[in-house]
This record gives structure tokens, sequence and C-alpha cells, in this order.
């Protein structure tokens, strides 16, 4: 189940969304969900889709992958969906027992659904294309700004990029705990929710023990490799635009300004 | 010239409870004197327990001395402002390599202590070429280090150190989690580093085969320095060692218990062939008592 969760990996391929800057693709993540909540208009959403469909095709990430990454939050997806479709006030199309269904709740539900997948489609196929240390990189560059404030962008971005690193290695040790007290007769599949949720609690203990001791280490690693902060820190990769990331932007610009005349035209 | 040394080094771990009163003090290094020679090959040999591994923390200015001082490179290390000029020079590689890498890409990695200490785009490529070609690891610049084997990621942390230009190599058990061939590439590549880049390594392990190769050995046991000398010195007192709760290589081992069953074996054997030519001098001295 774990594995499932496509959200903060990476697909490794060779592709033209692959090599954008980080900056362009973390922009474009934020122009297509604003798009998504322009408002609920059937051409905005036959733009997105035709945009999202050519980026996924550019991106060369098989369909399938993408797809793999909304498994996790089917639950959350059909609840939005439920209280669309039975709270929204409006012409009664339907009316079993205390349950009615109306027209605009049936329109909510639909486009609240899609518009959840898009979300994750597209937040996840950011991820995909780019690897955990481009993304912060982009994260730590692009709000760069934030420093006039006092806002620690290097470090926030460090502990990012080193947190997502981390998350198949502890995975990998979730895992071996839990083999190893299922060795000696921990049960985790049977039994109700809070039963399971309970049986959890004895991995997490372990797991956050070993968490902080390798967290220790890697503080150390990190020391005696004069890691310091950002102070006098020089780049292996700097991040410079090119054509293909001014060409990216105009793109996205020409996207939104549709999406915005779209809206306001129909 | 030394390039470490450390003059009546205390170090002590204080265990205190929640109310920030000392509950016990663990003398981890007592009153330790060591002097270690620029380019050499030493290593540091010592029980769990013996205190080598907060020595090696010193070299790198990880935790200070409680008492006496040590100096890396001329620099004393109670100095703060000595504090990254000295992690330069002196290096460290620690025992899990998965806990020591932060990057995700090989290259990256490798580029990580250079980055910290501000050098220069350019150079930071080429000093990563260079460095990774002296681990034999070039081909992988591209990889992800967790889909590596032990040895090969103990040689991008190695290759990590190496690309800071440092002085001294300080090792810290660097094969303990890694099987015989993962031992066997660190070891090679610790040796041509030593030999080619006349970079001073200074090995602590408990592994006796990985000493045998070394110039210098020194032997701590319970915080203090006990013996010191070449692996043949140290070895040749194997009742000494078995005191301290070390062993010796295997064949040093055999020739021991040998000579203590009264076979005229030479104390300080190392490799197997010299055990055989020991035991074929004496097959033939027999041969010669025999015929009389």
């Amino acid at each position: 189940m774990i594995r499932d969760i496509t959200i903060g990996q990476y697909y490794q391929a060779e592709s033209k969304i692959h090599s954008l800057d980080p900056r362009v693709k973390l922009l474009g993540t934020l122009v297509f969900i604003i798009s998504l909540f322009l408002g609920m208009n059937i051409w905005i959403y036959l733009v997105a889709t035709i945009a999202l469909i050519a980026v996924i095709k550019l991106s060369k990430v098989p369909f399938k992958f993408i797809i793999r990454g909304l498994k996790a939050i089917v639950v959350l997806i059909l609840i939005s969906a439920m209280f669309n479709l039975f709270l929204t006030p409006g012409t009664v199309i339907l009316k079993v027992w205390k349950i009615t269904i109306t027209d605009r709740g049936l329109q909510t539900a639909v486009y609240m659904v899609i518009r959840l997948i898009y979300l994750i489609m597209g937040s996840s196929l950011m991820t995909l294309t780019t690897t955990p240390n481009n993304l912060t990189d982009g994260l730590e560059k692009g709000l760069g700004f934030l420093r006039v404030i006092k806002v620690p962008v290097h470090e926030i971005a460090m502990m990012m990029s080193i947190a997502l690193r981390f998350i198949p290695i502890l995975i990998d040790e979730t895992d071996k705990i839990m083999k190893a007290q299922q060795a000696r007769g921990a049960d985790f599949e049977t039994g109700n929710i809070i039963k399971r949720a309970k049986s959890m609690v004895p991995i997490l203990v372990p797991l956050f023990i070993s968490a902080f001791r390798r967290a220790d280490d890697l503080a150390m690693a990190m020391e005696a490799r004069c890691y310091h902060g950002s102070n006098g820190r020089t780049k292996m990769k700097p991040l410079r635009y090119k054509s293909a990331d001014y060409k990216a932007y105009i793109a996205m610009a020409v996207y939104l300004g549709i999406c915005i005349t779209l809206n306001i035209v129909l | 010239m030394s390039i470490v040394k450390a003059k009546n080094l205390t170090f002590e771990y204080i265990r205190r409870d929640e109310e920030g009163n000392v509950e016990s003090i663990n003398k981890a290094i007592d009153d330790l004197n060591i002097e270690i020679e620029e380019g050499q090959f030493v290593a540091v040999l010592g029980h769990n327990g013996s205190g080598k591994s907060t020595f090696a923390k010193h070299l790198n200015v990880l935790v200070s001395p409680t008492e006496g001082s040590v100096w890396v490179d001329g620099m004393n290390t109670l100095e703060h402002e000595n504090t990254l000029q000295i992690r330069q020079r002196a290096g460290m590689v620690f025992q899990n390599p998965d806990n020591q890498m932060i990057c995700t890409v090989v290259d990256e990695e490798v580029g990580f202590g250079p980055e910290n200490i501000g050098v220069p785009e350019n150079e930071i490529w080429e000093r990563v070429e260079k460095s990774l070609k002296s681990v034999g690891m070039y081909e992988y610049r591209n990889a992800n280090p967790t889909k590596l084997s032990g040895g090969q990621k103990q040689r991008i942390a190695i290759a990590g150190i190496v690309a800071m230009k440092p002085k001294c190599i300080i090792l810290d058990e660097p094969t303990a989690m890694l099987d015989p061939n993962g031992r066997k590439e660190v070891l090679k590549v610790l040796h041509e580093l030593n030999e080619q880049e006349k970079v001073t390594i200074i090995l602590i392990t408990h592994y006796m085969e990985e000493v045998i190769e070394a110039d210098k050995v020194f032997v701590i046991h319970e915080g203090k320095l006990q013996m010191q000398g070449t692996p043949r010195e140290i070895f040749s007192q194997v009742e000494r060692l078995k005191e301290y709760r070390l062993d010796v290589p295997q064949v040093t081992e055999l020739a021991y218990e040998l000579r203590k069953e009264g076979l005229d074996i030479r104390p300080g054997i190392l490799y197997s062939n010299e055990l055989i030519s020991e035991l074929k001098r004496i097959k033939e001295e027999r041969n010669v008592d025999n015929s009389r």
C-alpha cells in the first residue's frame, strides 16, 4: 500500500519536461491549479484536459504510473463527491427516502471530482519529472526573495531534500520492523480499523528511534564535510534558464490567457 | 612534521538525569598522547568502547577535548575559527554508508563538500571527476547512491572527502558494515590514495587483516595509548593484544599456537608464505637432525 504513493516520487526518463528548469515546472503547476479553480466551465476543463494530456505525452511518464498516485486519495475524492452530491440545494432530480440529489449537486460533484483528480495528476506530474534535489533547488531559488523577510529559505530547502531522500530508506525500515514483529506473532491484518491502528504503535516507536539515530549520524556527516548553512556556499549545478524554459513560460501565459478569456466570455 | 598530535587528551561523556545533575562520568579518553606523521598509513586498533571512535571525532572537531589539546596540521582544535579549515584538511568517513549520503545523485554527493567550502562551479566539476576516478566510480556518476552496494557507497563517501583535497582522511570503521569484497575494494582505494596522492590515512578498525599493510599501528585500550609500532612489532605480542580483547590475523594466531606447542617459529608472522617458509626451515632442520 505504502508503495502506491507516487506523490513525491521521481520517474527517470529523458524528456523535454524532465529537462525543464524546476522553477518553470513549479510555476506551471501553480498556473494549472489556478486555471482549475477559475470557474465551473466545461470549456476551461476541456482546455485543461488537452494541456494535461499534452504535458503527460511530452513527459514520457506512463499514464498508468500517474493514475497509480490517485489510489491513495480515492477515499478523499469519494467523500468530497458525496458531500457535494447530497448537500447542494437546487432542483431535485432524484429522491430516495431522505437522500436527495439535485441537478446543481450532481454538477458540482462531477466538477469537484475532476478538479481533485487533475490537481493530483498535475502536481504528481511535477514531482515525477523533477528530482527531489532539483525541486528543492527550484524552491530555494524561486522563493529566494523571501530571505529579505528573514525566512531561512536555504535551510528549509535542505531539510526538504533530506526528508525526500530518506523516504525510501524509512519505508524499507518500516517493512523490516513489520516483518520482524510479524515473525514474532504480531498481527497487522485482522480486526477493525481501530484495532489495526493500535497494532501500528509498536512499529512507530522503533521507527522513530532509528530515524533519530540516522538524523544524528547524518548531521555529523554533514558537519564533517564542512556544511555550515548557505553562507559562502557555491553550487555545483546552479539553475540557469535555457531557451526551452522561456518557451514554456510563454506557453503557460498563453494557457492562462485562454482560460481567463473563456471564463469571462462564456 | 606530524599531521595529528594529541597531548594529554582527555574526554568525558557526562550523563545527566532530567534535572541536569551529573549521574555518571565515563572517561572515553584518558590522558592520550599520540603523534601521527604526514603521509603515513596509520591504523588505530581498539576493542569496542576503547575510545578509538571518540579519538577520531576529535580530529574532525566533532567533539572538543575535556582536557588537553589536539593539533591537526598545526591548528589547535580548540580555537573556533580553525574548525572549517581543520575539517577540510582532515576529512572523515563514517561507518554506516547510508547515513552519510546527503544527495540522491552520485556526482552531487561528491560535490557536496566542495560546495560547502565555496569552490567555484567549474572547479567543483573537475574535482568531482578526478576524485570519482581515483576511487574507480566515475562510470556511476549519474547513479542513485542508494542503489549501489555497500563497498561502492563507501568509495563514493571517500570520493566525497577526496574532492575537498584533504591532507588526511580519517575513517571510522569504514568496513564494519561491508561484505568481504566491499572491504577489499575500500582498502585497495585507501592504499592507492596513500601511495599516489600522498594522503595520510588514519584507519580506525578492529579487523586485523586491514592492519597488516599499515605503516604504523596504534593500540588504544580504555582510553589510553597502550602500544605503538609497525604491524610486525605489534602482532609479535599476541598475549598482550589478547589482554586488550583484540584478535590477531589468523596466520599470526596459528604461528603463535604452534610456537606455544614448542615449534621454533619466530614471532611476528603476518603472511601465510612467511609461515610456510618458517615451517619448511624447521622441517629441513629436523631432516638434518634425523640423518645424523
